[in-house]
């Protein structure tokens, strides 16, 4: 459905995009995990036509993102990062408005937006710039649904969000998903990578893996560690300062530690903490994240 | 006995009929780390901006750094710090502007601020890149930078919304290094963060829901409380509550 072949795109000296390639097939839910800078809301505008690239081509839908632009805004969906609609209409208005432009009434798609709108409905008369944060979602949810398109895009929707609600989107989206749509969206949370059929993980321009979640995480062959104890601070001091490792990086309650020997055990580490005093210790070997493993991919990069 | 530096006793704030911090109680210690966290207009941005002395309470009564936040402001306002995602530094003037200007808005005098910039500067090793324009710098740096220009003028008390979102995750954890570092040097941190992994970094944690505050302890307590895992699940179960009154 998405196509995007060594796409590269410049903004003065700044490679925003450096040969980007990835494909995105009929009903996938494929996500751009990446913190700011990564290069995901080019690529997107890239493929909403909003933007040309520089080098390389993409399609969506079979269609040129610069010579069938045209038709590609009839079938595509685009909710971008900013809250878009029009903060002085109201919610009715919005959608209203939305509909209107791709020539169709509410009621035609109605069905598939009505979980989403159903619980903004109550504030129809309110302007949209007065909706809480919760609320502007849906709503921009809403309106990027209403033409019915084939392929939804949203760029970093969950960004500031809090967790209820992030939780709460991703499960729109799953249902959106089963609908048969084909969604394409961007993240800086590396948690929401494991809601993603298959993502890209993206730094400073580039692919550094793309994969299904699971596959990512299998192929990472680094021992990972995890320790705790009751001083975190000195604990991931100590850690650091021992010359059999190589990395050490907090992971809320638990140090992940990379230890250079990839043969190193659990029971090595804690002896080690033991000859520093660290009291109630728990150290024990773990599969790594999507997190653990974007951190590494970094690393090699740099 | 533990000293508090932000006191907050029955804080109220009103819009119109909205009550959006609806009787706050809570005491922040020197030192101390203390992750504010909350659902999306749960009333944070509120409280805090009440806190750096921007916007007055309806009643209740405040003291930050030993100052009241009704009659105080400008010596709440000189005694803080504040940095965030969305605001830090001037993309299009250099490290040493930066520092010059947030010098002068502080209010030290040439020769102070001549020699933090000094100490500022030697301490991030950068007294080569000073007159390096700050979009040039990679976040890491920024992020470092703006945190160590927002604690130009020693303020007891450091505010950051949100400072990391968006960052990436090597980043983002060199940032907890600067974190921990201004708390052993005694200042105190009010944080707020949507990384529920990072409320496992703060020494306490007070969640709000609806205006109030519906948890407040460490990480260790607040996990037994609820009989949670992680800080995820513990908000996870506090705001859920909460969306069925949305």
């Amino acid at each position: 459905m998405i196509k995007v072949e060594s796409i590269s795109k410049s903004y003065q000296a700044t490679k925003a995009l450096n040969r980007i390639s990835f494909e995105v097939t009929q009903g996938e839910l494929f996500g751009l995990i990446g913190p700011d800078g990564a290069g995901k809301t080019s690529l997107m505008r890239i493929l909403m036509t909003l933007l040309v690239p520089d080098e390389g081509k993409a399609s969506m839908s079979g269609l040129d993102v610069v010579r069938d632009y045209k038709q590609i805004r009839q079938l595509v969906g685009y909710m971008p990062g900013r809250f878009s609609l029009y903060q002085d209409l109201s919610v009715e208005e919005n959608l209203e408005f939305f509909a209107t432009v791709f020539g169709i009434t509410i009621a035609e798609n109605y069905e598939l937006i009505k979980d989403i709108y159903v619980q903004i409905e109550p504030f129809k008369k309110r302007l949209a710039g007065k909706l809480s944060g919760g609320m502007k979602q849906k709503l921009a949810l809403s309106c990027a649904l209403i033409h019915k398109p084939e392929i939804l895009v949203l760029d970093e929707p969950t960004t500031g969000v809090d967790a209820v609600s992030r939780k709460e989107f991703w499960e729109m989206l799953k249902k959106l998903q089963q609908q048969g749509i084909t969604i394409l969206v961007s993240t800086p949370y590396m948690d929401e990578a494991s809601l993603c059929d298959r993502v890209a993980l993206m730094q400073k321009g580039e692919v550094m893996e793309i994969d299904s979640p699971a596959r990512i995480v299998e192929n990472y062959t680094r021992t990972l560690l995890a320790a705790r104890s009751d001083n975190m601070n000195r604990l991931i001091q100590d850690v650091r300062n021992w010359d059999e490792v190589e990395s050490a990086y907090a992971f809320g309650q638990f140090i992940h530690v990379t230890p250079k020997r990839n043969e190193m055990e659990a029971v090595e580490l804690e002896k080690f903490l033991m000859t520093q005093k660290h009291e109630k210790l728990q150290v024990n070997e773990i599969s790594p994240g999507i997190e653990d493993v974007f951190m590494a991919l970094m690393k090699e990069k740099e | 006995m533990k000293t508090p530096v932000i006191s907050v006793k029955n804080l109220v704030k009103k819009f119109g009929s909205f009550v959006a911090n609806d009787h706050l109680t809570f005491d922040v210690y020197r030192g101390e780390i203390f992750g504010f966290l909350g659902a999306n207009g749960a009333g944070k941005t509120t409280a805090m901006r009440i806190l750096c002395g921007l916007s007055a309470p309806t009643s209740g009564e405040l003291m930050v750094g030993g100052y009241d936040v009704y009659s105080q402001t400008e010596q709440i306002k000189r005694n803080i710090g504040y940095m965030s995602q969305k605001f830090s530094l001037y993309e299009d003037m250099t490290i040493a502007e930066n520092i010059r200007f947030y010098g002068g808005i502080y209010g030290l005098s040439v020769k102070e601020r001549k020699a933090k910039e000094e100490v500022l500067l030697s301490k991030l090793s950068l007294q080569g890149e000073r007159d390096k324009l700050i979009a040039s710098l990679p976040l890491g740096w920024k992020q470092k930078l703006a945190f160590s220009v927002a604690l130009l003028h020693d303020p007891q008390i450091i505010f950051l919304d949100e400072p990391t979102g968006g960052v990436d995750p090597i980043t983002r954890r060199q940032f907890w290094d600067f974190i921990y570092e201004a708390s052993a040097d005694g200042k105190t941190i009010f944080v707020t963060t949507h990384y529920m992994d990072e409320a496992e970094y703060c020494d306490r944690v007070s969640i709000m829901v609806d205006g109030r505050i519906a948890a407040l302890d460490t990480p260790e307590k607040l996990k037994k409380q609820f009989e949670a895992a992680d800080m995820n699940e513990v908000f996870l179960k506090l705001a859920r509550k909460a969306k069925a009154t949305e």
